[in-house]
């Protein structure tokens, strides 16, 4: 076991590496569902960072009092204790949000990434760690959500920022534009999904070719064919860097 | 019973749970590998969503309501969700260990699925009555099986395609799943 508890890994962890949206696609179901404006998705995401901190923190403080056969059941009570405070002041203070989210908030309760962090981070870590936990998962979830909010409703109203009564925003292709509106619809949903995460997926296959391709040569600095590149298929563009990196090497 | 009949329409077809609503996506997403599995999980749905339909109507109108407790309805049906699986897996595994057998796995995997608590809140906010709740619990669950098994005949034939590497696995599937929601939307022209 590490004895420091690394922050920085964390939180990594959460924007990147485990964003639970976009690697380990869980919490599908706000996440497909609040997106269609910039400001439902941010208002989905601070309330699920509100809920998953808090619970985080919680768990994590009764870790060593909860019993294990009954574990799950006492991590929903605390989780929809908070969750219930969220839905509350949201409907007392932010009017708009709570309505156009509607059902969704009370059902953070059952959100899988929420149990997921408790049990497989709060559960076994100290407070501050689980806090972190909390805050970098719960931003990377909002990240993702804002961006896929973000291209359905430029693409599907022509408008970024509207209010969620649909008032309001800066038009960005002007009056001429004839929304696209499958992007607002729930098939979008799944598309705009689907082509984001293929998307995060090519930037970091790239990425991690890279380094691969690196160590490589690092090791076969001699032979300058890197084998493990040898199955993975290359754009031209990644065929010309790396004809430019080889050389570079002799 | 017109009503009933139109609850039960729209549940199904133009307000299916998983194409216009998105509750359920995880099992949707999770189980929709082969159609066995999916039936299964579709099954283990219909069950516990009919039967928590009543049992959170109930707790509502004659526990709730009269004790000014509205407010924690999200707490009370969670928790009723959660004991009613949990009293629901030891009754059929004593009492009917065949369909325990078939149905036993997926059990567990339904406290955390947004669709149970979904129709059970989407039951209070829309005022039905006793009647109404199950036959929208019982519906949306049919619409949801029908969705799922739909979904893992067209995931089962895609398992011989080859996309490109970034597409692999779930943007391929997702990107089936949209296809789908289109062809679902085309219901949505029904309007009563």
């Amino acid at each position: 076991m590490m004895k420091k508890t690394s922050y920085k890994k964390i939180i990594k962890d959460g924007l990147l590496d485990n964003n639970p949206t976009l690697v380990q696609l869980i919490g599908m179901c706000p996440t497909l569902a609040v997106t269609t404006s910039v400001v439902n998705a941010l208002g989905m995401g601070v309330a699920v960072i509100v809920v998953l901190t808090f619970s985080n923190l919680f768990i994590s403080l009764l870790r060593k009092i909860i019993p294990p056969q009954v574990r799950i059941a006492a991590y929903i009570v605390v989780i929809s204790g908070f969750v219930t405070a969220v839905e509350l002041i949201l409907k007392a203070y932010f009017p708009a949000i709570s309505a156009s989210l509607g059902l969704f908030i009370p059902l953070i309760v059952v959100n899988c990434i929420i149990l997921a962090r408790a049990e497989a981070f709060a559960s076994k870590n100290p407070p501050l760690a689980s806090v972190v936990d909390g805050l970098a998962m719960g931003a990377g979830f909002t990240c993702a959500l804002t961006v896929i909010g973000f291209v359905r409703e430029l693409l599907g109203t022509g408008k970024i920022f509207s209010s969620s009564d649909g008032t309001g925003g800066i038009s960005v292709f002007g009056s001429g534009y004839s929304p696209a509106i499958i992007f607002i619809a729930p098939a979008g949903a799944f598309l705009t999904l689907a082509f984001i995460v293929a998307a995060f997926k090519s930037v970091r296959n790239r990425f991690d070719d890279k380094k691969e391709v690196a160590r490589v040569e690092l090791v076969h600095a001699d032979e300058a064919s890197p084998a493990a590149s040898e199955e993975v298929p290359y754009t031209d563009e990644d065929r010309d860097e790396f004809a430019g990196k080889e050389s570079d090497v002799k | 019973m017109t009503n009933v009949l139109l609850i039960m329409f729209a549940a199904i077809i133009t307000e299916n749970f998983i194409f216009s609503r998105f509750y359920g996506i995880c099992p949707f997403l999770g189980v929709s590998d082969k159609p066995s599995t999916a039936l299964g999980m579709g099954m283990s749905v219909t069950f516990v969503m009919t039967i928590s339909s009543a049992a959170t109507y109930l707790v509502y109108y004659y526990a709730l309501v009269p004790l000014e407790l509205e407010y924690l309805k999200t707490v009370a049906f969670i928790l009723v969700i959660a004991a009613l699986v949990q009293f629901i897996e030891m009754f059929l595994k004593k009492y009917v260990p065949s369909l325990y057998s078939a149905l036993g796995i997926y059990l567990p995997l339904i406290t955390t699925n947004c669709a149970v608590l979904g129709a059970a809140l989407t039951n209070i906010q829309k005022e039905y009555t006793f009647v109404e709740s199950v036959v929208f619990g019982f519906s949306a669950a049919i619409g949801f099986t029908m969705a799922i098994l739909i979904f893992a005949g067209a995931r089962e034939k895609m398992k011989y395609a080859d996309p490109p590497r970034a597409f692999r696995g779930m943007p391929l599937v997702l990107i089936a799943a949209g296809l789908l929601a289109m062809a679902f939307s085309g219901f949505s022209g029904f309007s009563f």
